[in-house]
């Protein structure tokens, strides 16, 4: 089997508001997939779907084959053993040191001598450029800093797959840069499946294999990112090169400014 | 026209049926998980005992101090109405009876929730406002039993605690003004207490309500917070509805359980 992850007709609705509409996608393994799309338009959705954080209205999820699992299930959990996710907002325990809570899920799934999961840490955190911040609480680092260690959290286990929302909001350009390299160094050395879901149309095109674009709860294009430069798709061309003008309204749907203001429209 | 009023008001009233009983199955099924999370936390006692000091030793001074003043205050109450019938030396009785049966565990379940059940509830929400609870879950680690159980024992057992300091610090206190301010004997204030207390009867009746009480706030406390609404106007709403739903579930439960002692 060559897709680790596989989305099939996939519905999901916010109340009565439908978000997702009988999408499809193929994560295959050991490559970097972007997901990407504009605000709203059920990024991080498609992630916690997988995840089995929610459940879809119609269609089905696969990770390796199986179905993900009812929440609260004991199959789910066996296979959330094999995800890791980087929260958009880094989502680190706030009274747990950096250190522990890189140290948090190795505690709790392994039973590795103290030195070792000492050094296993301290390699994490160095590699998300960390090491030194070890002893701070997350109140002491920045939200980029936050970030970077729950990426080294994500990874801790070395999963098979890996979920990153939004991993590049926030950074400054050092940081973005070198994060991006970590996300395709991580997955090349791991044999992972990384999915990405980000805004930065740069930076994911720099590392991605393959690329999906989202919009109105369909898949409006699909490729590499060459594939996708070069694409004249409207949406894709104003996701792309950031155009105002395009299929993406800038303001939200409903009256105009001038008959807000209460004048005549021309 | 009138017809449609009734009709709304049987849709309105079977809609709120509805999500009443969702919401106690909801209860319910979380309850269960908590407790079959908290019986395989003798494997992982610092869990428990981390939250035993949060909850417990951070209560300790309001508890204390609250006990010794509702102490003073009976001791006051208690002499000027056992002196009219000339019964003062029943003083100590009273003021233990008073403590140990009723007062000490309900003052402190209602200190309880105030404390530590308001602090449980912000947490709790806090972290699933902060999608730390979301984390977990994608860790592979059930929140329900790594967040939730282990503070649903240590309240379980920190209330119990907290009530038998409660009644000490007030029969201290209402020694205090009782003997050593209004002049009681103090042989007859211990001696009619030592008496007149029952081991079982009194001191057990007060150990089971606290036991029950802390049962009761603790679930409401880490309930809230588990389904609170993951925004600071929802935590908000949540820590008040913790101090609102314990204060009245401990009332009438005090009710339902002295109605059951006293047959």
């Amino acid at each position: 089997m060559t897709n680790l992850i596989e989305i099939e007709n996939l519905g999901f609705d916010y109340g009565d508001r439908p978000l997702l509409s009988a999408i499809n996608l193929h994560f295959p393994r050991n490559k970097v997939v972007a997901v990407m799309g504009g605000s709203g338009s059920g990024k991080t959705t498609i992630l916690r779907l997988i995840g089995g954080l929610l459940t879809p209205r119609s269609g089905q999820v696969r990770l390796a084959g199986e179905v993900i699992g009812k929440p609260g299930s004991t199959a789910l959990y066996k296979q959330r053993r094999k995800m890791g996710m980087l929260f958009q907002h880094g989502a680190l325990f706030t009274d747990l040191t950096v250190f522990e809570n890189v140290a948090f899920p190795l505690r709790e799934h392994t039973t590795l001598p103290k030195s070792l999961l000492h050094d296993l840490v301290l390699l994490k955190l160095d590699a998300v450029g960390l090491r030194n911040a070890a002893h701070l609480k997350p109140a002491e680092i920045s939200g980029g800093m936050a970030r970077r260690v729950a990426l080294a959290r994500a990874v801790a286990l070395d999963p098979q797959l890996i979920m990153y929302d939004e991993p590049f909001a926030g950074l400054d350009p050092i940081s973005m840069g070198v994060t991006a390299n970590l996300i395709r160094r991580l997955n090349d050395a791991l044999g992972s499946t990384s999915i990405l879901v980000s805004h930065d149309v740069h930076e994911s095109f720099e590392i991605a294999d393959y690329v999906y674009f989202l919009s109105e709860g369909h898949i409006v294009a699909q490729g590499t990112p060459t594939e996708m430069m070069a694409s004249t798709h409207p949406y894709v061309e104003q996701f792309v090169h950031g155009k105002a003008e395009g299929p993406v309204p800038f303001h939200y749907p409903g009256k105009s400014l001038a008959r807000d203001l209460g004048m005549n429209e021309a | 026209m009138m017809s449609n009023l009734i009709v709304r008001t049987i849709t309105q009233l079977g809609r709120w049926v509805r999500v009443s009983v969702i919401e106690l199955g909801l209860a319910f099924r979380t309850l269960c998980a908590i407790v079959m999370g908290g019986l395989n936390l003798w494997k992982r006692p610092r869990l428990v005992t981390t939250q035993l000091h949060f909850i417990g030793n951070y209560s300790l001074i309001i508890i204390l101090v609250s006990g010794l003043f509702v102490g003073f205050v009976l001791a006051y109450q208690g002499y000027y109405t056992l002196s009219r019938y000339g019964s003062a030396e029943a003083l100590g009785l009273l003021v233990a009876l008073s403590l140990v049966r009723e007062l000490g565990p309900v003052i402190t379940a209602l200190l309880f929730a105030g404390r530590a059940g308001t602090s449980l509830t912000a947490e709790i929400g806090l972290m699933k406002a902060g999608e730390q609870l979301a984390a977990m879950e994608m860790m592979a680690i059930n929140p329900i039993h790594r967040v939730l159980a282990p503070r649903f024992v240590a309240g379980f057992i920190a209330m119990p605690i907290l009530a038998m300091l409660f009644t000490a610090m007030g029969i201290g206190g209402g020694y205090l003004v009782g003997v050593q301010l209004i002049g009681v004997d103090e042989g007859a204030f211990w001696s009619q207490m030592q008496a007149g207390v029952d081991l079982w009867d009194d001191i057990g009746n007060g150990i089971v309500k606290s036991i029950v009480f802390g049962f009761a706030v603790t679930f409401i406390a880490i309930y809230q917070g588990y389904q609170a609404q993951p925004t600071p106007e929802g935590v908000s709403r949540a820590t008040t509805r913790t101090v609102v739903l314990s204060s009245l579930m401990v009332l009438w439960l005090d009710f339902v359980l002295t109605a059951l002692m006293f047959n």
